[in-house]
């Protein structure tokens, strides 16, 4: 230390002791804070994971049981039911004509009664006979003679099976067991019915098939339009005030709640273009307004990222500005636009409150055929059952869910796919 | 001397904005002889190159003036097609920048956008002639369906050669093709100039004077935006005319 020349102003420098204590001290605190980085890291991904399970479990917990139904096998003994029906019609096309005048509801309930006494129609769903109108299409043979049918049962011991619901419909369900005539079934027709107001009776298939309409017409305006409006701002466009307005503009609408663009397509496709209300097409249109600005956003930075090297490469050899887009950028840039288009189409695909606003929150008893029939999507179905006071709609609002989910993995899945599939390695 | 003239430029000046990259500068490019372009960094030499197969008019900024002919002809005419212009003075470049495709492809590229393989079998005739020319083809030629990515530096940049090649340009331009290279790659790249020098006109961008004196029969001085010098590489280097010349040769700046 005395070694110091003595010609510096500074105060003695002593040499840097790297084994004192001090320095002991400030190594033991760089190793807790690491330490504690990754305790508060890993907790924070284990919280969002426990939130994630404790969701999943839930409801496929509460939605696994709208997956199965209730049946009741119903004894019918058709030549006493007094059906007005003449069995040569139900081969040719008149069938669903004869079928419906032929009274089957009355002698649907009629045999409940028959079989299982004064309320025995109360046992069987409303929709019971539409059951027996369907087997009795299927196999005209049937009416010539006495047949067993499984029917849905009632809302009421439908719920009473599953273990909830009052004592009384618990006995009932205790009596029709011991006779041997309750079964569960796999609920066919909640994957393939619409909307109906007895929850034995709802399906999700409706609700299912607006939602895919909706999202092909989202997807067909919004992929489009917005990689065409990303690779011109960036690979055309002189940057000026207007380009800078745009970029704005494009930046602001990605950030407006999605109310306004339900407001927006009432204003314009409803009241101005007349299109039709509580339509797919409609409800498309309105969320591809809403998922294009993320799609533009995520394509421009997307393409921002193919290094200039490579257009500078293709433009060398005398590729022209487009065959420079199209042969390079563009593959280049495609998983970057497809994550976006991932996100942007799981938000049109959970999205309710737009469509709220152009009227897809009616009452549908069918599946749409086409794009401009009434429809309603999956999350407004959820929001409609959830709404309902019967008590079997909660479970039938779990399954609605849990096909959603499910929906959105799927559609997930392919884009991830298609996404690896074009993901470059450099 | 007998010289045929490939490309000439007159009173060519550069403007970025209102700042003026390259002041009056003029050049010929001789047919048969590899030109060195020399100078300290942001001297214009690299615009300069760039001017000649027009890849400034990508940069929105950037106009030039003055006379630029290739063959006599006028290359900023409005009649001028730049797409092909830059196939017949093809260029390469700093970085070595193949494609992310496979070594077939990136030099299949060019002839494929100009139509100049009528069958696949000519195709792959164009690609291995190219490959070959580049002195690649040995090193390659069982993983052509490799990615380009996937070689060496120095492999990828003649496979960028390759690929300049595979269109049949009349120029090449080549903006320091060594820099990003070891002195191994280094050396087969100027061995592979000398091999095309003759059969293509060959201008190339160095800061590496050695480099410019061995490959480089013509060479020209940049400095400041202006060419300060221009004449035979070997009067450059034992016999400049102008001061500047010396000291930047002689290592006093650069």
């Amino acid at each position: 230390m005395s070694s110091t020349p003595p010609d510096m102003g500074s105060p003695e420098k002593t040499p840097t002791d790297w084994r004192g204590d001090a320095m002991q001290r400030r190594i033991r605190r760089r190793y807790r804070s690491e330490r504690r980085f990754k305790l508060i890291g890993l907790a924070a991904v284990m919280m969002s994971a426990g939130f994630l399970v404790f969701l999943l479990a839930t409801m496929l917990s509460n939605g696994i049981g709208g997956f199965s139904r209730t049946e009741i096998k119903l004894p019918i003994d058709f030549p006493k039911a007094g059906l007005t029906l003449d069995a040569s019609r139900l081969a040719g096309p008149g069938a669903d004509m004869a079928l419906a005048g032929a009274g089957i509801q009355g002698a649907t309930d009629g045999a409940a009664i028959a079989a299982f006494g004064k309320d025995g129609d109360q046992l069987i769903s409303d929709g019971a006979w539409l059951t027996v109108r369907s087997a009795v299409k299927a196999d005209p043979a049937l009416l010539r003679g006495r047949a067993t049918i499984a029917v849905p049962a009632s809302d009421a011991i439908d719920i009473a099976a599953k273990g909830e619901g009052s004592n009384e419909d618990k006995a009932q369900v205790a009596k029709l067991k011991a006779a041997g005539v309750l079964t569960t079934g796999f609920n066919l027709s909640f994957l393939q019915g619409a909307d109906s107001t007895d929850p034995t009776m709802v399906g999700i298939w409706g609700a299912l098939k607006g939602s895919i309409f909706t999202m092909i017409v989202t997807l067909v305006l919004a992929f489009p339009v917005g990689v065409f409006a990303a690779l011109y701002l960036e690979e055309y466009a002189p940057r000026n005030r207007w380009t800078d307005l745009i970029e704005v503009s494009i930046n602001n609408l990605a950030a407006v709640p999605s109310i306004i663009f339900g407001l927006l397509g009432l204003a314009v496709f409803l009241n101005t273009f007349h299109l039709p209300r509580s339509a797919a097409i409609v409800g498309g249109l309105t969320l591809a307004l809403m998922t294009m600005p993320v799609i533009v956003i995520a394509g421009r930075n997307a393409i921002k990222g193919v290094p200039p090297s490579i257009r500078d490469a293709a433009l060398g050899i005398g590729a022209s500005p487009v065959q420079v887009v199209f042969h390079h950028v563009l593959p280049l840039a495609l998983p970057g636009i497809l994550t976006g288009t991932i996100i942007g189409m799981a938000r049109a695909l959970g999205e309710t409150a737009p469509l709220l606003m152009i009227g897809m929150r009616a009452f549908i008893a069918s599946p749409p055929e086409r794009l401009s029939d009434p429809a309603t999507v999956l999350p407004v179905q959820i929001f409609l059952w959830s709404d309902q006071v019967n008590r079997g709609f909660v479970e039938k609002t779990s399954a609605a869910i849990i096909v959603l989910l499910v929906f959105l993995l799927a559609m997930n899945g392919v884009a991830i796919y298609l996404r690896n599939k074009f993901e470059t390695r450099w | 001397m007998t010289q045929h003239l490939k490309m000439t430029a007159h009173n060519v000046n550069v403007f970025y904005g209102k700042k003026q990259a390259i002041n009056d500068v003029s050049i010929d490019i001789d047919q048969d002889l590899v030109t060195a372009f020399i100078g300290p960094s942001g001297c214009g030499k690299s615009t300069f190159l760039r001017t000649l197969n027009r890849m400034n008019d990508t940069v929105a900024s950037a106009k030039v003036t003055g006379d630029i002919r290739l063959d006599g002809e006028d290359i900023y005419a409005a009649e001028m097609d730049v797409v092909q212009l830059r196939a017949r003075v093809g260029m390469v470049f700093q970085k070595p920048n193949p494609f992310p495709k496979s070594i077939f492809e990136n030099v299949a590229y060019g002839p494929r956008i100009h139509g100049l393989a009528s069958s696949k079998g000519q195709l792959s005739g164009i690609v291995e002639q190219s490959l070959k020319r580049a002195g690649l083809w040995e090193e390659v030629k069982d993983r052509l369906q490799d990615s380009g990515t996937a070689l060496s530096g120095g492999q990828q940049q003649r496979l960028c050669i390759a690929r300049a090649i595979a269109v049949d340009p009349e120029v090449i331009l080549m903006d320091e093709p060594c820099s990003a290279l070891d002195p191994i790659a280094t050396a087969k790249i100027e061995e592979l100039i000398h091999e095309l020098k003759g059969r293509y006109a060959i201008v190339i961008v160095t800061h590496n004077m050695q480099q410019a004196a061995r490959v480089s029969q013509r060479t020209a001085f940049f400095h400041l935006g202006t060419l300060i010098e221009y004449g035979a590489t070997s009067d450059i280097f034992t016999n400049p005319r102008e001061e500047r010349t010396r000291d930047y040769i002689t290592g006093r700046y650069g």
